[in-house]
């Protein structure tokens, strides 16, 4: 049963192919074009990639445009025309998509900055400032956790100018 | 002021929370058509019934009209057909069928097993109207006013939902 489909899949190839070999500049071209546009039907993936009906029919259409000495601007034109910002698989910078592409960035600095802010501010309060820990019924035991906190931030203060 | 401490990273996490709902709400196998508001684009097919005969995008002038993309192999164009079929008794709007990427003996035979609710049908054999219509699955539904403007296109089979909520009110709306 692999094999049988193993067979399919190298006869579909083999027909591919000629097409393929007629000028290998126009495929090269066709491709990296196909690379930037999204296939909708299988949407993570480019029309290079995918092996889909309307992936085909849009490559054809790629290397159509291609051969009528279309540009590559005009060729994403006409297919943004039919489909959409969606169909370009990078998203097109806009003030539709200013969020998406600058958010994720913006988030992380924000909180990078807070962090920053905070830890530094926290250094340069003294000890007093905090919250005194519970009272210990054996403030000399070795290692429970809120007196292995307390000593390094009793320190802090003298270590740090 | 120690309630902000709380309060914010509460409050980013509801906003956080907000996009993520909408997100989830979204449907992206739904792609927004660029087209609606746009004129449709022309073609001129042959007729199913007689492929010598073509009919042209501009011979529905004037009128309100429905287009109704569709296959014989495409499963959900199967579950969409009877309400196209009732659709067809009760309302007199045109509707055209684009039969996407088919055999011309296999369509006939389709329509008549199923029943054919369409005023014409035409035969976009390599699938290029379909592609000038933004048409990236089947079936797909577009209706088309008086002066050949695309209003409303719906993606995937009918719903007796949508055909009573959406394109039939807006058939009346563009016909009055």
């Amino acid at each position: 049963m692999g094999a049988l489909l193993l067979c399919a899949a190298v006869a579909v190839q083999a027909k591919e192919a000629p097409a393929a070999a007629e000028d290998p500049a126009l495929e090269k071209r066709t491709l990296a074009i196909a690379a930037e546009l999204r296939c909708l039907v299988c949407q993570n993936q480019t029309i290079a990639d995918s092996d889909a009906g309307l992936a085909v029919d849009l490559r054809n259409q790629v290397r159509e445009m291609l051969r009528q000495g279309k540009s590559e601007k005009e060729i994403r034109a006409y297919m943004t025309q039919r489909y959409g910002d969606f169909v370009l698989y990078r998203p097109p910078v806009n003030s539709n998509t200013v969020l998406l592409w600058f958010g994720p960035p913006t988030l992380l600095l924000v909180g990078g900055i807070s962090l920053w802010l905070i830890l530094r501010r926290r250094n340069q309060l003294g000890a007093d400032q905090f919250e005194p820990d519970e009272a210990e019924p054996n403030p000399s035991a070795a290692a429970t956790p809120s007196s292995a906190q307390e000593t390094p931030r009793a320190a802090q203060p003298t270590s740090h100018p | 002021m120690k309630r902000w401490r709380f309060i914010t990273p509460l409050a980013l996490f509801v906003v956080l929370l907000g996009f993520l709902g909408v997100g989830l709400n979204l449907k992206p196998r739904e792609v927004p058509s660029p087209l609606i508001g746009k004129p449709a684009p022309a073609f001129a097919l042959p007729r199913l019934d007689n492929p010598e005969a073509s009919l042209a995008q501009q011979d529905m002038a004037g009128k309100v009209w429905v287009l109704n993309v569709w296959a014989s192999w495409c499963t959900p164009c199967l579950e969409e057909h009877p309400l196209w079929v009732d659709f067809a008794r009760r309302n007199p709007t045109p509707l055209v069928g684009l039969n996407y990427k088919d055999g011309r003996k296999e369509a006939q035979s389709w329509l008549a097993r199923h029943g054919n609710p369409y005023a014409t049908t035409v035969q976009d054999t390599k699938g290029l109207v379909g592609i000038d219509y933004g048409v990236y699955g089947v079936p797909e539904t577009f209706v088309i006013d008086k002066q050949g403007v695309i209003r409303f296109k719906h993606i995937g089979p009918l719903t007796p939902h949508v055909l009573r909520e959406r394109i039939e009110p807006l058939l009346k709306q563009l016909n009055a």
